[in-house]
């Protein structure tokens, strides 16, 4: 198996994360911007994969690893939020929770 | 000693503190003790050193390292000028204690340790020879200042406070960048980085900076002393912040934070920068004139009793301002006496006012009779009238009081610099006579329509009230007839700090006012006048005059 | 007495004190006594340092009494020392003296009043402060004394403060006095630092070796400043007509005894200054003859007899100012004293009058209700003291004090060649007599003896001054060959430049004659020319003549309204603007950065994103 060129692994990377922040950007539904968050942290996992192999060392397996620890908090965290988030507005699009507004 | 003067009035506010928590007549006890014990402190110190505070020496104090990588230290001393200063202090805090005994019915515990950690940060200010600790103090007593105006203040107190914070919080940070100047080139001239006041000071005759870098730290140290003193444009904030404070905060206010700025100008500003402040000294008179002048005519028209004395404070300051910078021995001992006695008559002037209030239920002037039911207030209150007429009278300078001591000796001194300020400046007595006696006259000798069949019982001062008022009066009166003693203690310093012609150095002299010339600094004032600026007496009188040489 | 006589000042401002403390718990008859009796043993002290004083006539030598250091800094130092000499002892045993007998006249006229106690406290200070000013020896102390007669001159013609205008004039009066004030404090200024020191004497004598230069003239028109604002003189003299709000010992203490003299001795006192300038000299005459003139033409056409006193007063003191500019100044005192004698008396009797008929002053009415018997009847010793008074003020020839001090004015002005100063010298006599002998017949003539009877109590308290001072009035002119060469043992003398002759040496004497003449002519009740008067009355500018030639006007205009105006457009303090406009400034930049604050999540990741992409192409390209 030839190995994938790091090009085109990151340009499947780059490709992700901005399918994952479109996903942010015009999903109303929060569970559905957590899952693209979810998207945006796994492109920069990919990314940081792509390149400790490129230089053969593990510190991009070590950065996927931490990568993964951050996204399980978040999801924990995020879904508690969620669930919050309901309670209060009986609804979950974001753009109900803007009384931070100026 | 001394800093067991600053330590009783900082537990004393603690303990009051707590003690109003049992019964709010504790709090004013304890501030009552407290204050008795600095006062105590105080005497003993004096008593002690009086030969060497006679000579114009330091009483050296407590000195200790607090952060000494970088060369700070609390180190509290004191001289002559300190001690007179810090007198007021004791005996305004005492008058501020009484004058809210009725008034502060909220939170009295909480106010009492307020008022005694401005009275600690005030005493700080003065006796403070590090200037990282006297800025320490100076911010100090800020904080429970705001708190003083913006919880138990009048209808703006919010407005009021915040303004006051701004206005002293931006210009203290203009003196810190000053002072932290001066650290660093002190610092990198001599390889000796210290704040200490006194080593600073002896090291001037090495300058460490040059006469461009000196000129604007010392308009660092000037911005912040005469945004507190308050001068001419920077004097906005002052009636608000009076008019709104309560009874103690105004006196507090009038009779001691105003006198810190006055006190960095003497004790800062003209010896650490004497080239600077003999350049800038022109500036200054003018802008001391434009307040004696703008802050009388702005009394002049005001109908609340508060903001119209708060607006002579402006006047008066601007005399403080002429005295310090006419830069002789005759005009700044005139400007110490002024500070000394408006401190006493502008705190008595704000204690009457705020009892009048207080009885009457409003500061509007024209309104006070209708709580007589019509009736001047003197006919219902002659006491009181008596005492505000007196102080009233002390505020247009009337000889006797030591207000006319301050401003005649200011003026004085400053005809020697320059007749034109002299000269103008004294127009503001004529403006004073006029606010002072429509203030008698609003407040005490125009009635009103009777309103309603019976009125509010108006009670005139009780015992409390005029003991503190007799107490006063004899204060302003020997101020005005046997100043002698107060000058005695501070005169030697004030002649000390007044910068000798040498350093001012020649040569230097133009440039940095436009189209104005320096103050020649002199210490015997008959002999150096007239040689002095080119806007001197020529300017005035014309060449037609001859004058005698020098007499 | 030497060491004792700065108890003449101290006693009456023991009085005021123990007076202000405690008198409010005192009874009217303790007020009396402390308020009578303080001035009397002042007087008393004054007495015996004379005695004293005189015994030892021929030296000269002044008493000099230092009391304490007041002040001292570097370069000028400052005591409080009283200097007793002729021409202060002249003047305080003149203030004390008549200032006794109007305090007990004051026990009467002011009897009753619900602040009794007060008034003598205020009239003690007054007292007392004009004896500081007299005796003392140190330029700063005769300015507290100064100050002192005009805090005590507001205080005592605002004495009735129920009434608005009496406090208005009250507080006119102290604001014109302090602006000569003002200029008599820069002259003070120059002095401390051109001499290097404030006491009297030793000024005196260092300006006297700067004879050359200009500086003399210069103090000398600034202490001129401060003289004329005290005596009323142009242009500060406005606020002495309506000085007459106050009760009428108040009148007579400002008019005789102490305040508007307070210029006349201050000039007498700096004589150094002036002899050395020329300038100052002719500039007081010419204050003194337009004062003169003016005043006594104002005088004319008062119909309130209480105005007419004060406008007579202004001219009279324009005559002593007059004198001490021709160089005639123990002529000026020697009139100050006869002054002060037949104007006391003048105020106090018309006081009796104005009582009598409840507060009338228009002398038309006080007529009208003297004819119906509407009033009390008026004591005769009134009609008899006011006739004294006003043949005194008329300067009527021989019989009287004023004749002889005024001709001595008048003459000295002619020999020391002030032509048209005699002139209106003159002219001033002449109005002198028709303005005084006008209200006398108005009032009195034809009004028949039968109104004439004494009503009231304490009878003793009017008769006595009334009496003593009609006596003085007469009297006082003969010792004027002693008191002459004894105040010209301080004040100097001025060689005549032109001889007199006889038609000056009569015209004085002659010409009020011939003034009271024309006064019996029009306003007698049997009187010919009635066409005159009613041309004279229904004058044009009678009403302009009425109101002081309409200064008060003038500077209402040039000073006080654009006074108010200033203060009203700084009321709400314009500099304020500059930090408000900071303010909001801020505030605007605070609506700018908060309008983008939506609270919209989403808004806030696409911002995220975009100024990461920016960053990162800007970081790539650059």
């Amino acid at each position: 198996m030839a190995p994938v060129s790091i090009d085109n692994g990151l340009m499947v990377a780059w490709a992700l994360f901005v399918l994952g922040f479109i996903g942010v950007l015009v999903r109303r539904d929060l569970v559905f911007v957590l899952m693209s968050i979810e998207v945006m942290l796994n492109a920069a996992g990919l990314a940081f994969i792509l390149a400790g192999a490129k230089w053969g060392k593990p510190d991009g397996q070590v950065m996927f690893i931490f990568i993964l620890a951050t996204a399980a908090a978040e999801v924990a965290l995020g879904l508690g939020l969620v669930l919050r988030f309901h309670h209060k507005f009986k609804t979950l699009d974001t753009d109900a929770a803007s009384k931070m507004r100026g | 000693m001394l800093a067991l003067l600053i330590a009783a009035l900082l537990a004393g506010g603690l303990l009051a503190w707590m003690a109003g928590r049992v019964k709010p007549l504790y709090a004013r006890l304890v501030s009552l003790a407290s204050l008795a014990a600095a006062a105590a402190l105080w005497a003993v110190t004096f008593a002690l050193n009086i030969s060497s505070l006679g000579k114009g020496q330091f009483i050296s104090g407590f000195k200790a390292a607090w952060i000494p990588q970088i060369g700070v230290n609390i180190h509290f001393a004191a001289d002559g000028l300190s001690m007179a200063f810090v007198a007021l202090t004791i005996v305004l805090g005492v008058v501020a204690v009484f004058s809210s005994w009725s008034e502060i019915e909220e939170r009295t515990g909480f106010f009492h340790f307020n008022l005694m950690w401005v009275l600690a940060g005030v005493a700080g200010v003065f006796l403070s020879f590090d200037m990282f600790l006297f800025y320490f103090f100076w911010e100090m007593m800020l904080i429970p200042m705001y708190f003083l105006i913006a919880v138990w203040g009048h209808e703006k107190k919010t407005y009021a406070s915040i303004k006051f914070f701004i206005f002293t919080q931006a210009s203290g940070l203009l003196m810190l960048m000053s002072i932290l100047a001066l650290f660093y080139f002190h610092g990198r001239a001599t390889g000796n980085f210290t704040f200490d006041y006194f080593t600073l000071l002896a090291d001037k005759a090495k300058p460490y900076f040059g006469a461009g870098t000196a000129f604007i730290v010392m308009l660092g140290f000037f911005t912040a002393f005469a945004v507190k003193l308050p001068a001419f444009p920077f004097h906005s904030w002052l009636p608000d912040a009076h008019t709104e404070a309560p009874t103690a905060g105004s006196i507090v206010l009038a009779g001691l934070l105003l006198k810190t700025g006055g006190y960095g100008l003497i004790r800062f500003v003209l010896p650490f920068f004497p080239d600077a402040s003999a350049r800038f000294a022109p500036v200054a008179l003018a802008l001391g004139v434009a307040g004696v002048l703008y802050g009388a005519v702005l009394a002049f028209a005001q109908q609340d009793l508060k903001r119209l004395i708060a607006d002579t404070s402006i006047s008066h300051m601007g005399f403080v301002l002429i005295g310090i910078y006419a830069l002789n021995p005759v005009a700044l001992n005139g400007a110490f006496i002024e500070m000394i006695a408006h401190g006493i008559s502008t705190g008595m002037l704000f204690f009457i006012a705020g009892t009048l209030a207080g009885r009457v239920g409003t500061r509007d002037m024209s309104r006070m009779s209708k709580a007589a039911n019509g009736l001047p207030l003197w006919s219902v209150m002659p006491r009181l009238g008596s005492v505000g007429i007196i102080f009233a009278l002390a505020s247009m300078g009337l000889p006797g009081t030591g207000n006319f001591v301050g401003e005649f000796l200011a003026l004085l001194g400053a005809f020697a610099s320059s007749p034109v300020i002299a000269i103008t400046g004294s127009l503001g007595l004529i403006a004073a006579t006029a606010y002072s006696l429509r203030m008698i006259r609003k407040a005490f000798f125009e009635g009103s329509k009777p309103t309603e069949p019976a009125g509010v019982r108006i009670t005139d001062f009780n015992a409390r009230e005029a003991a503190v008022s007799a107490v006063m009066i004899l204060a302003i009166v020997w101020l005005g007839v046997y100043p002698q003693p107060v000058i005695n203690t501070a005169g030697p310093v004030l002649a000390r700090l007044i910068p000798t012609s040498a350093s001012a150095a020649p040569g230097r002299q133009a440039g940095y006012i436009p189209g104005g010339g320096a103050v020649q600094p002199c210490h015997n004032f008959t002999k150096c006048s007239l040689k002095t600026t080119p806007s001197g007496f020529a300017a005035v009188f014309g060449k037609g005059t001859k004058w005698a040489p020098g007499n | 007495m030497e060491n004792l006589f700065f108890l003449i000042p101290a006693l009456p401002i023991l009085g005021f004190i123990a007076l202000a403390l405690f008198g409010r718990r005192m009874s009217a008859g303790a007020i009396r006594t402390m308020g009578v009796g303080s001035i009397g043993f002042s007087l008393l002290c004054a007495l015996a340092s004379a005695g004293q004083f005189l015994n030892a006539f021929q030296a000269g030598r002044p008493w000099v009494q230092t009391l304490w250091q007041w002040f001292a800094v570097p370069g000028l130092a400052v005591s409080v020392s009283l200097k007793l000499d002729s021409l202060s002892l002249i003047m305080a045993l003149v203030v004390v003296f008549v200032s006794f007998l109007i305090h007990v006249y004051s026990a009467w006229y002011m009897d009753g009043d619900e602040e009794y106690g007060r008034f003598f406290a205020w009239m003690n200070l007054f007292t007392g402060a004009m004896l500081t000013l007299v005796l003392a020896g140190d330029i700063l102390l005769l300015y507290l004394g100064w100050e002192g007669v005009g805090l005590c001159s507001y205080l005592l013609i605002g004495f009735w403060y129920k009434e608005p205008a009496n406090a208005r004039a009250a507080i006119k009066a102290f604001i014109v006095t302090r602006v000569g004030d003002t200029a008599f404090l820069i002259g003070l200024f120059l002095i401390a630092l051109k001499t290097g020191t404030l006491d009297i004497a030793q000024a005196s004598t260092s300006i006297g070796a700067m004879k050359a230069s200009g500086l003399p003239t210069l103090i000398a028109m600034l202490l001129l400043g401060g003289a004329v604002g005290k005596s009323a003189q142009l242009p500060l003299q406005t606020w002495l007509p309506d000085a007459m709000a106050g009760p009428t010992p108040v009148s007579a203490l400002i008019h005789a005894a102490t305040m508007v003299t307070a210029g006349v001795y201050l000039i007498a006192r700096m004589n150094a200054f002036f002899v050395l300038s020329p300038v100052a000299m002719e500039a007081v005459a010419a204050i003194g003859a337009l004062t003169l003139f003016l005043a006594a033409v104002s005088a004319l056409f008062q119909t309130d007899i209480k105005r007419m006193l004060a406008y007579s007063t202004m001219s009279q003191i324009g005559y002593m100012f007059l004198g001490l500019g021709v160089g005639a100044w123990s002529a000026s005192l020697f009139h100050f004293m006869t002054h002060a004698f037949f104007k006391a008396l003048l105020f106090m009797s018309a006081g009796v009058i104005i009582k009598a008929m409840h507060e009338e002053h228009d002398i038309f009415k006080i007529r009208k209700k003297l004819l119906s018997g509407t009033a009390f009847p008026v004591p005769p010793i009134a009609f008899w003291s006011f006739l004294t008074g006003g043949a005194a003020l008329a300067a009527l020839p021989f019989i009287t004090s004023g004749a002889y001090s005024k001709d001595m004015i008048i003459s000295g002005a002619w020999t020391s060649g002030h032509v048209w100063v005699w002139a209106l010298a003159l002219a001033g006599s002449f109005l002198t007599g028709l303005y005084t002998f006008r209200v006398f017949f108005t009032v009195f003539a034809g009004t028949g003896q039968s109104v004439y009877s004494f009503g009231g109590k304490r009878n003793l308290l009017v008769l006595i001054p009334l009496a003593v001072l009609s006596v003085f009035s007469v009297v006082a002119g003969y010792i004027k060959s002693n008191i002459i060469p004894f105040l010209g043992m301080v004040l100097p003398a001025v060689a005549p430049v032109k001889g007199e002759p006889f038609i000056v040496y009569i015209a004085p004497m002659l010409l009020p004659l011939i003034g009271i003449a024309l006064a019996w002519l029009l306003y007698s009740p049997r009187a010919k020319a009635t066409a005159l008067k009613a041309w004279a009355e229904a004058a044009p500018l009678s009403g302009f003549f009425l109101r002081g030639w309409d200064f008060d006007r003038l500077y209402d205009f040039l000073i006080i309204r654009p006074y108010k105006f200033a203060g009203r457009l700084i009321q709400t303090d314009p500099v304020d603007l500059i930090y408000s406009l900071i303010a909001v400034i801020s505030g605007l930049f605070h609506f700018v950065l908060g309008t983008s604050q939506t609270g919209k999540i989403r808004l806030y990741a696409a911002l995220i994103g975009i100024g990461t992409a920016i960053i990162i192409t800007w970081a790539v390209l650059f």
